[in-house]
């Protein structure tokens, strides 16, 4: 299974967005999508899985999704999008209650993730009453209830504080160790994309055109500021003058 | 100049004064049971001292014996039953109908299209003036009175129902939808539960709306009623039985609106 960016433009109403994205994602590979903010990456995001019609080309998927996928495509939120009247469990829950399954295998689908999201003991809180790291845990175990092909997170650490934001990183090495995942992670931290990524897309500004693919090739475990110094200058150089100018950008009104 | 001691010294003992806090006023309950006292006493003492003439303003005695009366002899329970049931069925009517089509103005491009302009029109008419019309069509009885008071109902809660639902956050939705949940479960789960605040709140609306109604429909025609009861006492110089009336409306709004509030605890406590 690969799912393919053929060609891929974007515009909002004449503000153009995204231009010839061509790009594939790997079957089990997570692949971080990084640029300035405001360069489309939510944007290629939203087309990957479906939510926005591009204006130009479009994604295909080649192969079947694993058996068992409920939701071949599922999102982590920035900002989390919880029911606030619903638990924990019933956020999760959210997930599964329209698909043909019965309440037993439901059940135990819901308990598997939130053991393994670590939110057992916290299943019947209602949102208000969680960090805001655990609502994310919430927004993650949700997502992989409907046991997707490809994980879709947009800026899923970017509304958290730097320590729980660490915490979260070190949930989701010890998630992509544990099972097989193809995810896509949008972000505009290198250093998430560095710790998680195989490979990292590199966004111009807008309209975000891909500057480079990056591979990084050393192994999860072995990853460490030492071992991917040189990377991470290569990178920090190919955003950096995209970052500085797209922050002086005056933000043109055209199409309000 | 001081010695450089001294000055130590005061400057240990300054305190940074205090002049935070933010503005927080704060209900306590005696200053508000205070000037209910003094209130009804100054009043009581006003006509007692003849400073105000009994006929057109009865002390508070007065009306408490008014309505002691009124409640021993039964009469006032049918005033009471009367003015409830039509506002119970008023305000259910009004309140589906309006229900309906505001959520659907809230999801449907075409109830939008149509309902907006329509509700716009036909808001502002105070529906008091339609019940001679509704006399017309329904005859002088209880149809009548009801229609008035569903009618009134009916658009606040349309409206309060259509923001509501335009209210829900679109990022909630999306979520919903991208996880692949049909049409009827994301209103089910997703639009009408993130609309309630909103539409409990318009409910506080209508129904104050209904209370007001039920009053002057029955002013206009009926033999029970608060409003009748208050008209008919007015048309006799009974000024006493009068305000008891208006007494029995302030505690009926006020039990309305506690009825509603433990609704608005219990149903939205994940706020
Ligand atoms: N629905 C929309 N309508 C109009 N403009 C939009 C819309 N969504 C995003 N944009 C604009 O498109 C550009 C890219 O947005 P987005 O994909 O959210 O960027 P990123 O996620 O990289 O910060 C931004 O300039 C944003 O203002
Ligand atoms: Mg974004």
């Amino acid at each position: 299974m690969e799912l393919v960016v053929d060609g891929v433009g974007h515009a909002y109403d004449g503000l153009a967005v995204l231009d010839g994205i061509e790009l594939a994602v790997r079957d089990g590979e997570v692949l971080a999508l990084i640029g300035p903010s405001g360069c489309g990456k939510s944007t290629l995001l939203g087309i990957l899985g479906g939510m926005l019609q591009p204006t130009r080309g479009a994604v295909r998927l080649k192969g079947d999704p694993p058996a068992g996928t409920l939701n071949p495509f599922t999102y982590v939120f920035q900002d989390f999008a919880l029911l606030p009247w619903r638990t924990v469990e019933g956020n999760v829950s959210l997930a599964l209650e329209h698909h043909v399954l019965d309440a037993g295998e439901r059940g135990a689908a819901v308990d598997e993730v939130l053991s393994l999201t670590g939110l057992s003991e916290f299943r019947s809180a209602l949102p208000k009453q969680l960090s805001g790291g655990m609502r994310q845990r919430v927004g993650i175990a949700r997502a992989l209830a409907a046991r997707p092909a490809v994980l879709l997170l947009d800026e899923p650490l970017s509304a958290l504080d730097a320590q729980t934001r660490d915490l979260l990183l070190e949930d989701f090495e010890r998630l992509w160790a544990l099972r097989r995942v193809t995810a896509v992670y949008v972000t505009h931290n290198l250093d998430e994309a560095l710790r998680l990524a195989d490979r990292i897309v590199v966004l111009s500004r807008r309209p975000g055109r891909i500057r480079e693919i990056v591979a990084v090739d050393v192994s999860r475990p072995q990853r460490g500021v030492a071992t991917l110094a040189g990377l991470r200058d290569r990178l920090w150089r190919l955003i950096r003058d995209e970052a500085a100018s797209a922050d002086r950008e005056i933000v043109a009104h055209e199409a309000a | 100049m001081k010695p450089p001691r001294a000055e130590a010294q005061s400057d240990a003992d300054r305190k940074v004064p205090f002049r935070g806090g933010g503005f927080a006023p704060r209900i306590t309950r005696g200053p508000a049971v205070i000037a209910f006292a003094v209130l009804i006493a100054l009043w009581q003492a006003a006509v007692s001292w003849r400073i105000a003439n009994p006929l057109f303003l009865p002390s508070p005695i007065e009306i408490g014996r008014a309505l002691y009366a009124l409640a021993a002899s039964g009469e006032l329970w049918l005033h009471i039953a009367a003015s409830l049931r039509r506002i119970a069925i008023g305000w259910l009517l009004g309140t589906a109908g309006g229900l309906a089509l505001g959520v659907a103005i809230g999801l449907f491009g075409l109830a939008r299209s149509v309902g907006v302009p329509l509700v716009s029109a036909l808001f502002p008419i105070p529906k008091i003036a339609l019940l001679p019309l509704f006399i017309l069509w329904f005859g002088i009885g209880e149809p009548s009175k009801v229609a008035t008071i569903a009618l009134g109902v009916f658009f606040p809660t349309a409206v309060a129902a259509f923001g509501a639902v335009d209210n829900v956050p679109r990022s909630l939705i999306r979520m919903a939808q991208s996880f692949g949940l049909p049409f009827a479960d994301i209103v089910r789960k997703v639009v009408l539960p993130g609309a309630l605040p909103g539409i409990l709140s318009g409910f506080r609306i209508s129904a104050s709306i209904a209370l007001i109604l039920v009053v002057a429909a029955e002013m206009i025609n009926a033999q029970y009623g608060i409003g009748a009861l208050v008209l008919f006492s007015g048309n006799l110089m009974r000024t006493d039985q009068l305000l008891a009336g208006v007494v029995v409306l302030s505690a009926l709004g006020l039990v309305i609106a506690f009825v509603l509030g433990r609704l608005e605890r219990r149903l939205l406590r994940w706020r």
